[in-house]
């Protein structure tokens, strides 16, 4: 089993600021590999005791992104591809997509191919399901388990918003993964991460992966965005501390002039 | 060479053997957009037996249904559909396609902008037309920013837009549109994913999260399973549904499909009404879009308060028997 695990390391979004004119403020802000990546790493790590083989995680982002690359090395992934030029700079997901296709072509054959159903950044959830038709192959989001792999084939459990579907899908193929609510994620051990020092780390150019260039970066991106600005802010309303009869009996009056309630 | 592209196409759902609501709130919404930008309003249907339910989005204002009936479709599966509308889509050539933001749109829709090439806007919350153009409004880093998206040269501008941001109108059911089947085309057939089985864990009768107007929602606070019993009796009284934190569902008091937030479903309600829940960031960007905020904690510090219209500092297990009656007491006037 060879498995390759997309990686991406993301702004702590928890800690997002915003100065006096709504912009945000990246300084100061950690950045972190991104939870539902280290959810599909440590999946991949599982999968790798259960049916031997080795795990390669690979992130297409400047070189500052190394620190979330070898969090990955130090959980115990075998190997490392970072693919990092200027020529992928303003990528949309339509232009990362294709470039992490053309990588995941030179780096080999991989039986699985794993991401995270989202980034907690740009949140759009479509660079796996995009990869997988760059390349070709099926794939399933929402993965929440890979339950087993047998016969060419991995059995996963996808969530939907009213249960979950086990999916039977003949490899390769890509699984976009979630991390079920009780996930208890994994710090790196100390010896992991010096172990993780002298492991595989390969560098890739826009120039090492063969393709078309026109589709790199902002040229071969469709979409632009256009503007950025802080969500409109909910104030605090009205909080009552005492008289709970009176209170209930005002908001529900509240409710009903403002029609939600009827 | 964007000329060629006309008209709108909303991509509907049908699950569990009806059109999904959000199919409608789409069509509404494009309805709109369609009168502005002065063109037409397509659907695409894809399922097995469609039938009869072929006609409902005209009554929301579709100018044509294509139907696309084969058992195929049946059950859903990301690489069938994802390849039977990129043929259909690059038929049709629609300048604007919407895609509902479900686990399954956002499943199948990215690979049919990756298919066709064009760019695809996720999950937006919003949609206008700024001087002719087509700005696509979306929330991201876990809901701390919106970006307007644009799509300039690409056709067609594809977006998954999210469940419950646009409202229906009343259907019109004496409105007249075209329904016209359509024969599922594919370059090869060989599909690679198998559905073993499909387990609803939502009660049964118990309304759908994603769908429901008014959500009662509890969290640690509520203390136990059954402590859930009389949020569950104010949402039946007010004809909503039970929602919950993520610790909640951790305790195992609530499935895993009511969770509210980051790592379960966004809502977008009318009311929300959040009984124990302290208000992490990671619960506030499922729940904080809904209309009205009503939050009943007993710490004056819970940061909820700080989102909520309207709040109540005290014990839950003492208030929401109190809203109780008097939503009884309303309804029998
Ligand atoms: C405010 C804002 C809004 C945006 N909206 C859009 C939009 O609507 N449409 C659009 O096309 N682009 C959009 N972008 C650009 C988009 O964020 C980038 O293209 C980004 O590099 C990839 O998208 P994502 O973060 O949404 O990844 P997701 O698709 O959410 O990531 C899913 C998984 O894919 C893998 N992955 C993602 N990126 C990489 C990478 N660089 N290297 C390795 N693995 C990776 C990871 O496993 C990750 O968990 C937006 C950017 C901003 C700032
Ligand atoms: C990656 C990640 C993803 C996550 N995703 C989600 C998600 O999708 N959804 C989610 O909800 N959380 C999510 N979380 C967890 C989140 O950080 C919080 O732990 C969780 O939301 C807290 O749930 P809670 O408000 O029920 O519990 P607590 O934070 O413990 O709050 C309980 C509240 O109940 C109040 N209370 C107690 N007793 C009473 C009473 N008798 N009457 C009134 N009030 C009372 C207390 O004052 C307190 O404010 C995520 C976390 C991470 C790291």
């Amino acid at each position: 089993m060879n498995i390759l695990v997309l990686v991406k390391q993301v702004p702590d979004t928890s800690d997002v600021k915003f100065d006096e004119r709504g912009v945000m403020i990246r300084e100061g802000v950690q950045s972190i590999l991104n939870v539902f990546d280290q959810f599909a790493v440590e999946e991949a790590l599982r999968l790798k005791q259960k049916y031997g083989g080795e795990v390669s995680v690979m992130t297409l982002a400047p070189e500052q992104a190394k620190t979330a690359v070898q969090k990955c090395l130090a959980l115990g992934a075998d190997k490392a591809y970072h693919i990092s030029d200027r020529a992928f700079g303003g990528s949309d997901t339509l232009a990362t997509s294709y470039a992490l296709s053309l990588a995941i072509k030179k780096a080999g054959n991989f039986d699985l191919i794993m991401a995270g159903n989202q980034a907690t950044d740009g949140d759009t959830g479509h660079i796996g399901p995009q990869v997988a038709e760059w390349l070709g192959i099926p794939h399933v989001s929402y993965v929440e388990q890979v339950v087993s792999i047998d016969n060419g084939k991995a059995l996963v459990k996808s969530i939907l918003e009213d249960g979950y579907r086990m999916v039977e899908v003949e490899l390769p193929a890509l699984l976009a993964c979630l991390p079920p609510t009780n996930f208890e994620y994994t710090n790196p051990s100390m010896s992991g991460i010096i172990k993780a020092k002298s492991k595989p780390y390969i560098w890739w150019k826009a120039d090492d992966i063969d393709g078309d260039k026109s589709k790199f970066g902002l040229n071969g991106s469709p979409t632009r965005v256009l503007k950025m600005y802080p969500p409109p802010k909910r104030s605090r309303g009205t909080v009552f501390t005492e008289n709970y009869q009176d209170a209930v009996k005002k908001i529900v009056e509240a409710l009903m002039e403002k029609k939600v309630i009827e | 060479m964007s000329d060629e592209y006309k008209g709108i196409l909303v991509v509907g759902e049908i699950y569990d053997g009806k059109i999904r609501p959000v199919t409608f709130q789409l069509v509404t919404k494009a309805r709109e957009l369609a009168d502005t930008l002065n063109t037409n309003l397509s659907v695409v249907l894809l399922g097995h037996n469609i039938g009869e339910m072929a006609k409902e989005p005209i009554y929301y204002g579709a100018d044509k249904v294509y139907i696309m009936d084969d058992k195929i479709f049946e059950p859903y599966v990301a690489e069938v559909y994802s390849r039977a509308l990129s043929k259909f889509i690059n038929n049709l050539k629609p300048e604007i396609v919407l895609i509902p933001a479900t686990h399954t749109g956002r499943e199948y829709g990215p690979r049919i902008a990756a298919a066709l090439q064009t760019g695809m806007t996720a999950d937006c919350t919003d949609l206008v037309i700024k001087n002719g153009r087509f700005v696509q409004v979306r929330p991201a880093y876990g809901g701390n920013i919106m970006g307007e998206i644009i799509t300039p040269n690409h056709r067609p501008q594809i977006s998954t837009v999210r469940p419950n941001v646009f409202k229906t109108k009343e259907p019109d059911k004496n409105r007249t549109g075209e329904i016209i089947q359509v024969k599922p085309e594919f370059d090869s057939i060989k599909i690679r994913t198998l559905i073993k089985e499909i387990v609803k864990t939502t009660v049964t009768g118990a309304k759908k999260l994603d769908e429901a107007k008014i959500i009662v929602s509890g969290g640690r606070g509520v203390g136990s399973k059954e402590g859930f019993e009389k949020l569950k009796e104010l949402a039946d009284l007010l004809g909503g549904a039970v929602g919950a934190s993520r610790v909640a569902v951790d305790l195992g008091w609530m499935p895993k499909s009511a969770q509210v937030g980051q790592s379960g479903i966004t809502v977008q309600p009318d009311l929300y009404i959040a009984c124990g829940i302290s208000g992490t960031i990671q619960h506030i960007v499922g729940m904080k879009d809904s209309k009205v905020i009503v939050a009943i904690n007993k710490d004056p510090n819970a940061p909820i308060f700080n989102i909520a219209d309207y709040g109540i500092v005290g014990d839950l297990h003492e208030i929401i028997p109190m809203f109780i009656e008097e939503i009884k007491r309303i309804k029998k006037k």
